[in-house]
């Protein structure tokens, strides 16, 4: 506790922290919702002194565009595919990494590499792997001559090369090398933690484990994953709430188009349609979809916590 | 199931990868243990006592020798497949699971014949957990439980599986002292009521004496003496043991055998037939001493301390290799307060003489 004779220097240290928190965080937030209740309000009339009269009209105009549904579907098929696929994959590899010894070091500053390289850069190359052509954009009857390495690859196998992102391509096709791409994105941070995790956990629970004779896989399921339990529902939370915001991954590789070139924006996500409306000075629009996003993250978010208070060993 | 160990020696690579010599942990140990027995093993911090135990367990593979449960050769036999129980310093309960479940977990590993059904495993659950008395508390975390408790919830998750051998390494040092004193009372009516052979590695001489049947002092990773506890506190084999068993511990004086009897600085202190002219060390038990005017040995008085029921009488000597030399006396004795010597007659079954290089006991012959 602070002796109240010195509490004004308290808030003396404070004061610069709060200030800037003040503009940048609460503002916004306050002003975000104001926004998002103004009926039609656009920041470029309201400059030119235009009011606004309050109502719930942004909300039900975002809902009943067809654009926005599509961004939260695309935005909810993410989060369900790469969240657990990314959960489970960094937990088998962190494990992995956990019980070899020699090269530990080596690997896990590859395994991290990823976090410290720029998404977009990532999405480019991404986008070349798995291109048909090296840069055939165009009309259907292009001829294929060379092909993305995945491509090379299912060639290599005496399967038939897949249209990944190109013009024509389908939705599945589209979502399967996002799901890919935004997995491998995800894995650096989700194998650091429960990395860090594992090797926390005390070395005598397995011994006692072996000597009462459980196989490798009861240890896995019975202790390491619920002595790791805080961590995974960290991992998934965290997960989650990226996975909702989910917006440079698709520019990385189809670019400022959001879709293949014959239909653009195909792949938006939420954030997407939010920079859009901003961009088209819609603010009221953006900000009520922005409340909308938040709304669903906070439900997912309480969510997991539930089920996590239910389940996770602290 | 009577447990062998031949010439178990273990060797880790040293920590320092750049300096190749292997150190060794433990060094060509022999001891065999009966059956149905509880074994103290016993020897100051670094002595190879846990490794030996956890050699014993499996945990860690043997560097060269032989492990025998009865007849059975186990050296190279995993853990899980040797039927031993062990009780980890600190517990290793697992903390996501009741006490129930960490009792219950190691029966559900059991494959095959062996296989229990849920209602026999609660049954064996509900039998080990009265006969270490944790009947109200199954359904409790460890969290929730004392060190007692964790303690005897370590044990019923051995003692659960019906092991051959059970196996404790320090199994009291994270109890208070009073509740050590309970539980080594405890774990001593367990190992009566199972008959299971059992293991124990401690570094304190008292828990080892109270309630072994056998102890086995170990000091550099080389056994230095096994026998029933008050054998071997009575006939040490050598300097070490003697040093290391008794509270308070035995009074070490430097001094001379010459021309048949054992002087400690210009005194003489008994008649030693048949042992050779030489340097000596010369251990005396605390109850060794009788203090007498006409006594043996002057020492230096300091004081008279007197601790609950014991009394002891402080003094120094100039050829005493402790600091001061404590002897445990009778309460009629009478000093007075500002006495500068004190005398002592020596019982001689009280008396030990080591030699002075190996440190090995000279027994004196008749």
């Amino acid at each position: 506790m602070v002796n109240s004779k010195h509490q004004w220097k308290a808030w003396i240290y404070l004061a610069p922290a709060i200030a800037v928190l003040l503009v940048f965080t609460v503002w916004p937030i306050f002003n975000t919702v104001r926004m998002a209740f103004l009926e039609n309000y656009s920041g470029l009339e309201a400059t030119n002194g235009a009011t606004f009269s309050f109502g719930v009209g942004n909300f039900v105009k975002v809902l009943k565009y067809k654009r926005f549904i599509s961004c939260l579907k695309n935005t909810m098929i993410l989060c369900v595919l790469t969240v657990p696929i990314s959960t489970i994959l960094a937990l088998l590899i962190a494990v992995g990494l956990n019980s070899i010894k020699p090269l530990q070091k080596i690997l896990q500053t590859i395994f991290f590499l990823p976090y410290v390289t720029n998404s977009i850069a990532i999405g480019m190359v991404f986008a070349a792997m798995f291109n048909i052509v090296g840069a055939f954009y165009g009309t259907e009857n292009e001829l294929i001559v060379t092909a993305g390495i995945i491509n090379n690859v299912i060639e290599f196998f005496g399967g038939t090369p897949v249209n990944w992102i190109n013009y024509g391509s389908q939705y599945s096709a589209n979502i399967a090398v996002m799901t890919v791409y935004i997995v491998w994105n995800a894995l650096p941070f989700k194998i650091l933690v429960l990395l860090g995790g594992l090797q926390s956990i005390n070395k005598q629970y397995y011994d006692a484990a072996r000597v009462d004779g459980s196989s490798r896989r009861r240890i896995f399921a019975r202790i390491t994953v619920p002595l790791l339990s805080p961590m995974l529902a960290y991992v998934v939370i965290t997960g989650f709430i990226g996975g909702f915001k989910e917006y440079t991954s698709i520019v990385g590789i189809f670019g400022e188009n959001m879709g293949p070139a014959d239909d653009a924006g195909r792949l938006n996500t939420m954030v997407g349609f939010i920079y859009d409306s901003l961009s088209t000075n819609s603010q009221g629009r953006a900000s009520a979809a922005a409340l909308i996003l938040f709304g669903i993250i906070l439900v997912v978010t309480l969510l997991n916590l539930y089920v996590s208070k239910k389940k996770v060993h602290y | 199931m009577k447990v062998v160990l031949e010439n178990v020696t273990k060797r880790f690579p040293n920590r320092d990868k750049k300096i190749k010599t292997e150190v060794t942990a433990v060094n060509n140990v022999s001891f065999t243990i009966p059956d149905g027995k509880l074994i103290g093993l016993l020897g100051p911090s670094g002595c190879g006592k846990s490794t030996t135990l956890f050699m014993i367990c499996g945990l860690h593979k043997i560097t060269e020798g032989k492990i025998f449960f009865g007849e059975d050769d186990v050296t190279n036999l995993s853990p899980e497949n040797r039927g031993v129980g062990l009780v980890f310093q600190n517990y290793a309960l697992y903390p996501h699971m009741t006490v129930k479940q960490n009792i219950m977990f190691p029966m559900e590993n059991f494959k095959g014949e062996d296989k229990l059904t849920k209602e026999q495993m609660l049954e064996r659950t509900m039998q080990v957990a009265k006969l270490v008395q944790l009947d109200g508390l199954l359904e409790r975390k460890p969290s929730e439980l004392s060190g007692g408790q964790q303690q005897r919830v370590a044990i019923a998750r051995a003692l659960v599986k019906m092991p051959r051998v059970l196996l404790l390494d320090e199994p009291l040092s994270n109890l208070d002292a009073r509740l050590r004193l309970q539980t080594r009372e405890e774990i001593r009516r367990i190992q009566r009521e199972t008959k299971i052979t059992t293991v124990f590695v401690t570094h304190d001489q008292e828990e080892a004496m109270s309630i072994s049947d056998e102890i086995v002092v170990m000091k550099d990773g080389v056994v230095q003496q096994m026998g029933v506890p008050q054998t071997v506190y009575q006939d040490p084999a050598n300097l070490f043991v003697a040093k290391f068993l008794g509270t308070p511990p035995i009074n070490v004086f430097t001094g001379k055998v010459s021309g048949g009897a054992l002087y400690i600085g210009a005194e003489k202190i008994m008649a030693t037939p048949g042992v050779a002219d030489q340097d000596v060390y010369v251990g005396i038990r605390p109850e060794g001493f009788v203090v007498s005017d006409n006594g043996c040995l002057t020492c230096d008085f300091r004081q008279v301390e007197t601790m609950g029921g014991f009394m002891s009488v402080v003094s120094t000597h100039e050829n005493s290799e402790n600091p001061i030399i404590r002897s445990t006396v009778t309460d009629d004795i009478k000093i007075a307060e500002d006495a500068k010597t004190v005398k002592f007659d020596i019982k001689p079954n009280k008396i030990y003489i080591f030699n002075k290089e190996t440190e090995e006991r000279i027994r004196i012959e008749g």
